[in-house]
């Protein structure tokens, strides 16, 4: 059977876009998943072979999975504070400002986004020494962190609550529901995506982050993002920096299959 | 000669630039222009050397930087064919030379060869099989510096480090090897083949309360010392030079009673380097005396290798009387090259230490 024009078009007009993620995105990263089994990094002109121990350290040695779950807390606070402080400004944006304001306040949002992330986290070792003081601290790398992925928050949320009904709204106040019960009932479950994406925008880069903890957190910079990156980069150790990276993503997968039922449901309600 | 090399080069960046772009940037390498692989504000790249060189060869010199030795060596691999000079500490240069990283040097080329000091000119971490692979450049110290504001008794002991009156004003440099040597001397031990190694890592875990933050470059640590987040700080003999004479700092480099790391640095030319030709003519620039004392006098520079060089500083320059001294460079404990397994397990150890700062 002839295929339809219709599948031919699609597939002229998609082939482009995947062949350039194909080449851009799963090309590199296929090369680093074949240099995590190498016993040594295959540029240097020496011999390799192929080897499981980078990713048995990851498990036998405690400064790996120590250092992974300080990831992964950190994760969880920053996109915890992102989505406090970010969904009651997208829902002040989307439902109560309007006309110019709410553009010159997208405007300050964005802001922050033209600016260079290293430039960023220099111009807040000035603040967080004088006058709060907490500069080289845990706090301070949640500080710099939450500023950096703030934007993400606000935006998804945003985009999802403003597609929310307000005849919804209307009509379940109409019918008896106080303000809080028909935020709990209706808005917050509509716009459960534009959480989710946050948490997703947020999450994944965060627990990958070392720019951030290296200039702000002091003595409490060590994570595994930076521990990746002197592999890399001071102990040229690709082959385990390589390993690092695929244990961090493939824990990042399996937090997410075990959050997926629950979010499902979430999204059932909505 | 040189008139064919230059127009076969041209002609070869032509015929390339149907196909490939980047052509311009090859054809105005050949045209003049180095680029030099080096740390960030470490001799190569004063402006008024460059525009001096300039005006000398009509060579354009352009930079590249790097924040540790790894990742130069990580970008000579990873970028064949951009580099000319790149600087590189003794301990790497027979690694680089085996792995065709960089090219045998004809000595000739080098007016100043004659004049440099034969002990770090033909150390056999430079030589192999009788060829040179690096000329030697400048060497210092690592040890430490204090600011003389805050202390004002001389520390005369690496373990003024570990002083628990200075809880909390120490910087310290994020670097596995550099921490287990330091670690090693305030033990007592052979730096470069330490015997407890156990003992290095309690050492190291107890700076704990003595860090306030990590440097990593030049910068940084001027940064910090002169926002009084450090008071001592592990340092390089030439930069705290530096930190004195270019940035106005109130600092005093230490070369304590249990030694101190020594290192010497080279200038090696990259294999496959666009301009080589240039490449030798900034080095020998770079070991004459003319830009070497200027640089020490106005900036603040590391020991020069060239013997005459160093004569022609004033009588009170850090690099004439105090590692000019006999007595001191019998303490220094220089650094040898270590295998990849040892680089690694110097790395987690570190990481163990970092972490357990964290817990």
């Amino acid at each position: 059977m002839a295929v339809s024009r219709q599948t031919r078009t699609v597939f002229a007009l998609t082939a482009p876009a995947y062949l350039w993620l194909a080449v851009t995105v799963m090309l590199p990263l296929a090369t680093m998943f074949y240099f995590s089994f190498l016993t040594a990094s295959p540029l240097g002109g020496k011999e390799v072979s192929f080897t499981l121990k980078h990713y048995t350290d990851f498990f036998t040695k405690q400064i790996y999975w120590y250092n992974a779950w300080r990831s992964i807390e950190l994760g969880l606070y920053v996109t915890a504070l992102c989505l406090i402080i970010g969904y009651p400004a997208a829902l002040g944006l989307a439902k109560y400002i309007k006309g110019r304001w709410r553009e010159a306040i997208f405007l300050l949002i964005i802001l922050p986004f033209w600016s260079n992330a290293l430039v960023r986290t220099f111009s807040w070792t000035m603040v967080l020494r004088e006058p709060f003081n907490i500069l080289f601290s845990y706090p301070a790398i949640v500080v710099g962190l939450v500023h950096a992925y703030l934007p993400y928050a606000i935006l998804t949320c945003y985009i999802s609550l403003q597609a929310v009904d307000d005849s919804l709204i209307e009509a379940g106040r109409s019918l008896g529901a106080t303000p809080a019960q028909a935020f709990r009932r209706i808005t917050l479950p509509l716009s459960m995506p534009g959480i989710l994406a946050a948490v997703f925008l947020i999450f994944v880069p965060v627990i990958g982050s070392f720019m951030e903890p290296r200039i702000l957190g002091g003595k409490d910079a060590i994570m595994l993002g930076p521990i990746i990156e002197g592999q890399f980069i001071t102990a040229f150790n690709w082959p385990l920096g390589a390993a690092l990276s695929f244990t961090m993503l493939g824990m990042v997968l399996i937090i997410l299959l075990i959050a997926a039922p629950f979010l499902k449901k979430q999204m059932a309600v909505g | 000669m040189s008139r064919f090399a230059l127009s076969r080069r041209s002609a070869l960046a032509l015929m390339g630039g149907a196909a490939a772009f980047g052509a311009t940037s090859r054809l105005a390498h050949a045209a003049g222009e180095i680029k030099v692989l080096n740390w960030q504000g470490y001799g190569t790249d004063e402006k008024w050397a460059l525009e001096m060189f300039e005006k000398k060869t009509g060579i354009k010199v352009v930079h590249d930087y790097f924040n540790s030795e790894q990742e130069m060596l990580t970008k000579l691999r990873t970028s064949p064919g951009v580099y000319d000079v790149v600087l590189m500490n003794n301990i790497y240069v027979m690694e680089a030379a085996h792995e065709g990283l960089i090219q045998a040097l004809d000595t000739a080329k080098f007016s100043n060869f004659n004049d440099l000091t034969p002990a770090l000119r033909d150390s056999d971490r430079f030589v192999m099989g009788g060829k040179h692979f690096a000329i030697a450049w400048v060497w210092g110290l690592t040890s430490f510096a204090y600011n003389t504001q805050k202390i004002t008794a001389k520390p005369d002991s690496m373990n003024a480090l570990w002083d628990p009156a200075h809880a909390g004003k120490v910087g310290w440099r994020d670097d596995a090897l550099e921490s287990i040597q330091i670690a090693a001397l305030a033990t007592g031990q052979d730096m470069n083949a330490p015997a407890d190694i156990e003992k290095i890592k309690e050492k190291l875990k107890s700076l704990k309360s003595q860090i306030k933050t990590f440097w990593s470059s030049e910068d940084e640590w001027n940064k910090y010392m002169a926002a009084g987040d450090y008071d001592i700080a592990v340092y390089w003999s030439g930069s705290a030079a530096r930190s004195k004479k270019a940035m106005k700092l109130p600092v005093e480099f230490v070369v304590p009673k249990e030694g101190a790391i020594g290192w010497f640095d080279g200038l090696t030319i990259a294999n496959n380097a666009p301009n080589a030709e240039g490449a030798a003519a900034f080095i020998n620039f770079m070991v004459d005396p003319e830009f070497y004392v200027k640089w020490d006098n106005d900036i603040g520079a590391p020991a020069s290798s060239n013997a005459k060089a160093n004569a022609q500083l004033p009588e009170d320059a850090l690099n004439r009387v105090v590692l000019g001294d006999p007595e001191v460079v019998k303490r220094v404990q220089w650094m040898a090259p270590i295998t990849d397994e040892q680089k690694q397990k110097n790395q987690e150890l570190w990481d163990e230490v970092k972490t357990s700062f964290a817990l």
